[in-house]
């Protein structure tokens, strides 16, 4: 019994007590598991990351061809020559338009999906924006490359239709047009819109999802008219969804390099800049300033997206 | 049940928007079934439409190709090791992430973001200086190191989502009745984040069994299938086989992301559902 009594407090010490040591060892516990993710992306992809911005800064000699590391920024001022800014434009334009794109065609589909269909069918359209989502992005672009070519089923169908006449119309628009419509703007644009189209519906649908039914009821119960609910309501607070889905189609079309040179007219994009660069040419310093337009274009971009709310609804 | 749901939902949808939606998805679907379709086509240099004739052939052609099978087996490797270490690392890291406040966690999240956000071509070309610089010979690793990374965010995302869905009552109540932190984790946290993991582990093997850009630079002169498909369509001379390959790259892909999904499936947003 006094054994009893006795032992209690000092139990209740020790239970305290490695308590107390539990938490003062959660900070260790913390460190610990947070060490090796930590160390992977610190030491190998920002430490990259640093490493490629450094040389940025690097010398390049054209008649050695020779790299060496005197700081300049000779690498940068040439990222404004001419053709160089042209080739920033062109890709900058390009992502746009598929952004913008991309949210007009995904915008019905994913309001549709989130409002109007449930159970069994949302499942299906679930699965079915998913799965070419998903699907392996070199076949995707192969599949066009076979559905746009001269002969292939576009021209075919476009023949069928009797339309010969407007699609050489189209194709002889300045910024859109080219020979055939593999080798178009038009084509190339088509490919990407594409390709990023489900990574604007799915965030579009989730925030759309999440509008109370009530918000919606209540707006009825004052009077507004569906497309008026619609306007005050249901955009305002899909409109964060839409600037998450365009975090994903700016940012992959800017950096893609395999679309433009397997669809479109000859002139370089910004990826293929870095590859060509940095491969053929062996001018890693230009190529790194290359890829700091994108990280200052996203950078931006994310910057701007986090103040509209886009984080909550990716 | 139903009548009250479909009564709560308002209004049936315009047929426009009908229309619309079933129009984006016929479009979502349109090139995937071309690719079938020319995988069966009899003609052997063409994409001409309509199709010529019906066979099997080109099947056999691929299975005996030896750079196809070697590019899947390639590919099937790298997957795997990345998909491996990404599950290791994006759980430590979410195990950390998903709830507690410390300095810095804003900028670890927002760093774990960065392989996502940032175009590929950037985490290509960044562990290719690095690589150099650290004179690493390019092969299978650097591959699989370049995927795992963000293969990893994958992982993260889906099991950081979990995590933060479990009530903490759970763990506390764990330790209550005196487990700890390993027993709680194998006995509380693990079988609730096991369908996470899977489908994240599932998710990051698909997305590295299909990256090209990280790989042209992370590769050398090995060639995983995209790689194989990505050379194919520079010289359009084996045409019926890189349609049966396509279609076979898209099967592989598809079966394990329908599981997947079946994984998930109920613990996403419910409508209405505050985050």
């Amino acid at each position: 019994m006094t054994t009893a009594q006795a032992s209690a407090p000092a139990r209740g010490g020790v239970g305290r007590s490695l308590s107390n040591l539990l938490y003062r060892r959660s900070t260790l516990r913390l460190l610990l598991l947070l060490t090796p993710p930590l160390l992977w992306f610190g030491v190998v992809y920002l430490g990259s990351l640093l490493a490629l911005l450094a040389q940025s800064f690097y010398t390049f000699d054209d008649f050695t061809m020779e790299v060496t590391p005197e700081l300049s920024w000779a690498s940068y001022k040439a990222l404004l020559d001419d053709a160089n800014a042209d080739i920033i434009l062109r890709t900058v334009g390009m992502s746009a338009s598929v952004t913008v794109a991309s949210a007009v065609l995904a915008f019905p589909i994913a309001y549709y999906v989130a409002r109007y269909t449930e159970g069994l069918r949302k499942g299906l359209f679930y699965v079915a924006i998913m799965l070419p989502m998903w699907a392996s992005y070199i076949v995707k672009a192969y599949a066009w490359t076979v559905i746009l070519t001269k002969g292939g089923i576009l021209y075919w169908l476009v023949g069928k239709l009797g339309l010969d006449g407007a699609l050489e119309w189209v194709l002889e628009l300045p910024y859109v047009g080219g020979t055939s419509l593999s080798t178009s703007n038009l084509g190339r644009f088509l490919v990407f819109t594409y390709v990023w189209l489900p990574f604007m519906i799915l965030p579009i649908q989730a925030a759309i999802e999440r509008v109370p039914p009530q918000l919606l009821q209540a707006s009825a119960d004052l009077g507004a008219r569906p497309a008026q609910t619609f306007r005050t309501v249901i955009l305002p607070l899909a409109f964060p969804g839409v600037v998450a889905g365009s975090i994903f189609t700016f940012s992959l079309t800017l950096g893609d390099y395999i679309i433009p040179q397997l669809v479109g007219p000859p002139g370089l994009f910004i990826g293929s800049m870095v590859y060509t660069q940095q491969g053929s040419i062996g001018n890693l310093p230009m190529a790194a300033a290359f890829t700091v337009v994108p990280i200052v274009i996203v950078g931006i971009y994310l910057s701007i997206a986090r103040r509209l709310g886009a984080f909550d609804a990716l | 049940m139903r009548s009250d749901s479909a009564a709560a939902s308002g209004p049936r949808a315009p047929w426009w928007l009908k229309l619309l939606a079933w129009g984006g998805l016929v479009f979502l679907h349109f090139p995937i079934v071309v690719v079938c379709l020319y995988a069966f086509n009899t003609e052997e240099s063409a994409f001409s439409f309509p199709l010529k004739g019906f066979t099997l052939e080109w099947f056999r052609v691929a299975a005996e190709r030896q750079d196809v099978i070697e590019a899947i087996g390639l590919s099937l490797k790298v997957a795997l090791a990345a998909t491996a270490l990404s599950l290791v690392l994006g759980t430590l890291a979410s195990l950390v992430l998903a709830r507690r406040q410390f300095f810095g966690r804003e900028a670890l999240t927002l760093m774990f973001a960065l392989p996502i956000a940032l175009p590929g071509i950037i985490t290509g070309i960044a562990l290719l200086s690095a690589f150099k610089i650290a004179e690493v010979e390019m092969g299978f690793w650097t591959i699989a190191a370049g995927h795992g990374t963000f293969c990893l965010v994958v992982v993260y995302n889906n099991v950081v989502a979990r995590l933060r869905r479990m009530p903490n009552s759970l763990v506390e109540a764990s330790m209550d009745l005196g487990a700890d932190g390993l027993q709680t984790f194998r006995h509380v946290l693990l079988p609730q984040m096991a369908t996470a993991l899977l489908a994240g582990g599932i998710l990051a093997f698909a997305l590295s069994f299909d990256e090209i850009i990280v790989t042209t630079f992370t590769a050398g002169h090995e060639r995983t299938l995209p790689i194989w498909m990505l050379n194919q369509l520079g010289r359009p001379r084996d045409v019926p086989v890189t349609n049966v390959v396509a279609m076979l790259v898209m099967f592989i892909t598809a079966i394990p992301l329908l599981l997947a999904w079946r994984l998930t499936r109920g613990t996403e947003q419910v409508a209405g559902s505050s985050k």
